[in-house]
């Protein structure tokens, strides 16, 4: 399968990998997918608590060329984003970027059901946080 | 550059020696075999037994006992279904493995909605099937089994003397689809006991679209029913007008194999070990998948843990090998080999299929290998998995989200 050349500036290049702290609560972290369907991203974001911008991101996955490359894409696009905008990128933007073909859709799909996943551990960490305020008073 | 071609069981390189023999049938010595009246027809018929003497010397037959045909996917149609239909009398059950190439299972599949029973073996986690279970599975309805030499993906060599063996003491009729194991390891028809079996010229550095089918003519006599409708030609079991070019470079692959088998399987299997070595060296975390002592001597077959084959493929493109990954499949489905041998997904989808061959260089095995774990550590450093499992995570015991 020939790959486009963004996808192998990706794979090659890959942006922001790594891991942040799982446990502070400025992180929230998403992890999607199964070994046994080949696909396993984890992405994690760190948001400002004044700003309530994505300060960073980071990503490790376990998958195709186009897994690796939809989740190193995502990173990049989360950084600089509010919480609420983040929520806004959807798969179909990442296939156009990345020139995904339809097998590999689902790459796309995954990255954006991570994005989704960790905003999701975000908020609850904050609620979390709102309400062991609340208990303290 | 080209890729270094490390993918010798999906085809290999036409050997020059091969070509030179095969030329002059494309030209000059253009004769239709079964041309009784002149010369043309006279030194093609010659050129054709002159190829079947050399099959049938590199594995212990007879020529007579020697069926063209357009390779082993007709070879092993002509095979299962031949017989199926011959001794449809005797019975109508059909004994294979579930490992076998798809040009077998589709076929047993195909005989299945004609009204067969068919067995399908699984095999142990070494890759090969268990004689106890083969012995229990005959019945008197049973008139073959099918289990290949040798396996496409893992390179295991199954108990073939031991099935011939049991298959004749029950008078079942033994067919081995041994394409991948003619040429490479010594395979002798009368010590095996084998009654029917496949064999194809581009897996042994001939050309493509030429293969034979061994039918065994004494003690017992084999008898098939054709399956294309002609001439009659190959003793009427296989009508069409012989590829003659083909069959000379067939005939010439065998003749090049048995030669120079000896000396060619250390060289691989050195290579293969050394291969393997290497990467056991640099890298934690990868598997053999299927028996080492029982395999095919250019055969490796590595599971790399915690990264996905297709991508490990896309860091390597400069090696052309196979990987058992859904990605790379046709049909998006990991190995059905691998996963007989009782592997889970996760590690199908991690394996990469190394087949070493006649043109690979020691420098080769050294630049695969370095460049391979090169890739892997770049993958790893990016792989979930890997790092959990760093962090002393059981995998069987997360919560996935299976998509």
């Amino acid at each position: 399968m020939a790959y486009s050349d963004k996808v192998l500036d990706h794979y090659n290049h890959p942006r922001n990998v790594g891991s942040m702290d799982k446990s502070d609560s400025a992180v929230g972290t998403g992890m999607v997918g199964a070994p046994e369907c080949g696909d396993v991203m984890k992405l994690q974001i760190k948001v400002n608590p004044l700003t309530g911008i994505i300060d960073d991101a980071k990503f490790k996955t376990f998958g195709c060329g186009s897994a690796i490359a939809s989740s190193s894409l995502a990173t990049e696009w989360l950084k600089g984003k509010t919480v609420d905008e983040a929520l806004t990128i959807k798969n179909t933007d990442i296939v156009n970027e990345l020139a995904l073909p339809p097998v590999k859709i689902h790459c796309s799909v995954l990255a954006e059901d991570a994005i989704k996943a960790a905003i999701s551990d975000y908020k609850i960490k904050q609620g979390a946080d709102v309400a062991a305020l609340a208990q303290a008073h | 550059m080209k890729p270094i071609y490390f993918d010798n069981h999906a085809t290999t390189q036409l050997d020059p020696r091969v070509l030179q023999a095969m030329l002059p049938y494309f030209t000059e010595m253009f004769g239709n075999a079964a041309s009784r009246n002149h010369a043309y027809g006279w030194e093609a018929e010659e050129a054709v037994e002159k190829s079947r003497g050399q099959i049938a010397s590199l594995i212990g037959a007879n020529s007579k006992e020697i069926v063209f045909t357009s390779g082993a996917t007709e070879s092993n149609n002509l095979a299962i279904k031949g017989v199926a239909e011959m001794y449809a009398e005797k019975g109508n059950h059909i004994i294979t493995a579930a490992t076998e190439h798809k040009a077998v299972l589709d076929t047993c599949k195909h005989l299945e909605k004609k009204g067969c029973r068919v067995t399908y073996l699984p095999v142990m986690g070494d890759g090969r099937i268990d004689m106890e279970m083969l012995q229990s599975a005959i019945t008197d309805k049973t008139i073959l089994i099918s289990i290949m030499y040798a396996n496409n993906e893992i390179g295991v060599l199954q108990p073939i003397a031991e099935i011939g063996k049991l298959a004749k003491e029950r008078g079942v009729l033994f067919h081995t689809d041994a394409v991948q194991a003619v040429g490479k390891v010594p395979v002798n028809v009368i010590s095996d006991n084998i009654d029917l079996m496949s064999i194809t010229a581009h897996k042994m550095y001939g050309p493509k679209g030429v293969g034979a089918l061994y039918v065994r003519r004494k003690g017992p006599r084999v008898q098939l029913t054709a399956q294309l409708d002609g001439g009659g030609h190959e003793r009427g079991m296989r009508s069409g007008t012989l590829n003659v070019p083909g069959i000379v470079g067939l005939g010439e692959a065998c003749a090049i194999a048995k030669a120079e088998m000896a000396e060619e399987s250390k060289r691989l299997s050195g290579m293969r070990d050394r291969l393997r070595a290497k990467f056991e060296a640099a890298l934690d975390e990868v598997f053999i998948n299927g028996s080492m002592e029982h395999r095919l001597p250019h055969n490796l077959n590595m599971s790399f843990a915690y990264v996905e084959g297709e991508s490990l493929l896309m860091g390597i493109n400069d090696i052309a090998v196979s990987s058992g990954s859904a990605c790379t499949s046709a049909t998006l489905e990991p190995s059905y080999v691998l996963k007989a041998l009782g592997l889970g997904d996760d590690m199908a989808h991690t394996s990469i299929r190394f087949g070493l061959g006649r043109f690979n260089t020691d420098a080769e095995v050294d630049y695969v290998a370095d460049k391979l774990i090169s890739v892997v550590i770049k993958l790893r450093e990016l792989s979930p998995l890997y790092e959990m499992v760093k962090e002393g995570i059981d995998l069987s015991k997360v919560q996935w989200t299976a998509h």
